[in-house]
């Protein structure tokens, strides 16, 4: 019988454009965070994962486990560091290997981190780099991007269900709302719905403030065998399933632009293996590193009906004190984007609501959280489910 | 990009040269090692197959935030297009007002550069669209 895994401990370090910090000491900051709120030292860490989209490029440093390990003041230990690559789903990608890594039986205490230092590249750059997680010579080379593949989600989900502009600027809104009361967010405060339709366009019908923005930072857990946890903690977050499931790379070879086929994949897989259903999750953190991206999403995690889910954000549906209540933090447009961070800031998120230390986040009788984590144009996606194991 | 995989990918770019399964008729473009239908039964049996270039636009964007090398073409226009002989492509339309392409403009393709001073250090060409019912515009 496979053994149950538990998130004993999670960090975050502030996201933003944090030029006075590098690669390794914000993966250092998040990861004494979690090893600090878990109750461990670093005796107790068997193996550590580390999720980066893009460090070779953004930075110019390759090898991250090894590097992170040494980072940690660990390298005497010669504990086996593996860095895990799926895009902007590298965080939730590395999650599931720790988890698994626990479950077969293999090791008991685990450290998986999430990071990107992205503002050491220019701009462009920045670009550049994300557009390499779509197929290099038949969609980046024409001229296709990470917001304009999106964007042509974005037009196909606007015709065939008939979402509007003013429906994509509510999930805007709606994020910054939430992460206003997230100081670890990159952009804490409000936005209106005419600041978000008059800014400047990105790809049609996409403006800036529909896109998560490039930035640094650094998350981290800390994940231990079910049967091991009381002994460090004495409310760990038991993880009630974990599923990834991919896609054809192309948007252009997916038969469906409106709907993510990998995200409803790992849905349905994390469900099954749970069995639970979309109506149990209380709380969720879901990709939107474009609104379009989190209308699609909530949608195909089964919270709202397909085509439906641009009108549930903007009928409050989603809000902290909505029926469904979806990025809490602020999610990737107020928190920031950094891709290899992103996956685990949404576990960090999950965890305190589920140990009810949210503050004026907190979503009333949490019990079940999602999280959702997006790689590419959704040719990757991971889904986790999360419940109280005290 | 380095030079040798330019140099491998002009016959494809330049051509839109594809493969047919001799199994199920399907034409796959960009060519692939199997037919994503078939897989093992189209072992052998995928052959070269030359795509016409006319096609009919299924989505559409107009790019204002171009990635390097495509900063004087923006805003551009960037498109699914659905070729006559069944795959579908990102490419530019071009020769086109941005916002003019609407989804199910009548396409064909032709020959362009793509890019100046890629990574590979030289022009690199390949395909865009051009409306091929000009009128059908306005």
């Amino acid at each position: 019988m496979p053994r149950g895994v538990c998130v004993i401990g999670a960090g975050v370090t502030k996201f933003g454009e944090l030029w006075e910090q590098s690669f390794r000491s914000l993966i250092g900051e998040a990861g004494l965070a979690a090893v600090k709120d878990a109750r461990i030292t670093g005796d107790d860490i068997d193996a550590l994962y580390v999720g980066s989209m893009s460090a070779g490029r953004f930075i110019g440093q390759e090898h991250i486990g090894a590097l992170v390990v040494d980072e940690a003041g660990l390298a005497h230990r010669h504990i086996p560091a593996t860095r895990v690559e799926a895009a902007d789903a590298s965080g939730a990608a590395a999650l599931r290997e720790g988890y698994l890594a626990i479950m077969s039986g293999e090791h008991d205490v685990v450290v998986v981190g999430g990071v990107e230092k992205m503002t050491d590249a220019t701009d462009q750059e920045q670009t550049n780099t994300l557009a390499t997680a779509l197929d290099a010579e038949w969609e980046s080379f024409y001229g296709a991007t990470y917001p304009a593949v999106h964007a042509l989600m974005a037009n196909a989900h606007m015709a065939k269900y008939g979402t509007t502009r003013e429906m994509l600027a509510a999930v805007s809104v709606k994020n910054h709302e939430n992460g206003a009361h997230n100081k670890k967010a990159a952009y804490p405060f409000t936005i209106t719905k005419d600041q978000v339709l008059k800014s400047p366009l990105v790809a049609d019908p996409l403006r800036m403030l529909d896109c998560a923005a490039n930035v640094d930072g650094a998350s981290a857990v800390v994940l231990c065998a079910e049967d091991k946890a009381a002994r460090y903690h004495d409310k760990p977050v038991k993880i009630l399933a974990s599923a990834q499931a991919s896609d054809r790379f192309v948007l252009a070879d997916r038969a469906e632009l409106a709907t993510f086929e990998s995200t409803k994949a790992a849905a349905a897989a994390a469900y099954r293996k749970a069995k639970l259903s979309p109506k149990d999750v209380q709380v969720a953190e879901v990709h939107d590193a474009f609104t379009i991206g989190e209308v699609m999403a909530i949608e195909d995690l089964g919270f709202f009906e397909k085509g439906s889910g641009g009108k549930a954000a903007l009928n409050g549906l989603t809000a902290r004190s909505g029926e469904r209540p979806v990025n809490t933090s602020g999610g990737l447009k107020a928190r920031g984007h950094p891709p290899g961070a992103t996956g685990l800031a949404q576990v960090h998120e999950i965890v305190r609501q589920l140990r009810a230390e949210a503050g004026d986040r907190q979503v009333r009788d949490a019990r079940v959280g999602l999280t959702h984590n997006v790689g590419g144009s959704g040719s990757t996606a991971v889904v986790h489910l999360f419940g109280r194991g005290w | 990009m380095q030079t040798p995989r330019f140099w491998r990918e002009i016959d494809e770019r330049y051509a839109l040269k594809g493969v047919k399964c001799g199994n199920c008729g399907h034409v796959l473009f960009p060519s692939r090692t199997l037919c994503p239908d078939c897989r093992h039964a189209s072992v052998g049996k995928l052959s070269p197959f030359r795509l016409q270039g006319d096609g009919v636009v299924e989505a559409v964007t107009v790019v204002h935030a171009p990635p390097s090398g495509f900063e004087l073409q923006a805003p551009y226009t960037l498109a699914l297009v659905r070729l006559a002989e069944g795959p579908r492509v990102t490419a530019q339309v071009t020769d086109v007002k941005p916002g003019d392409v609407k989804v199910g403009a009548r396409v064909r393709a032709v020959f362009r550069k793509i890019n100046e001073e890629g990574e590979a250090g030289v022009v690199q060409y390949g395909y865009k669209f051009v409306v091929s019912d000009v009128a059908a515009l306005r």
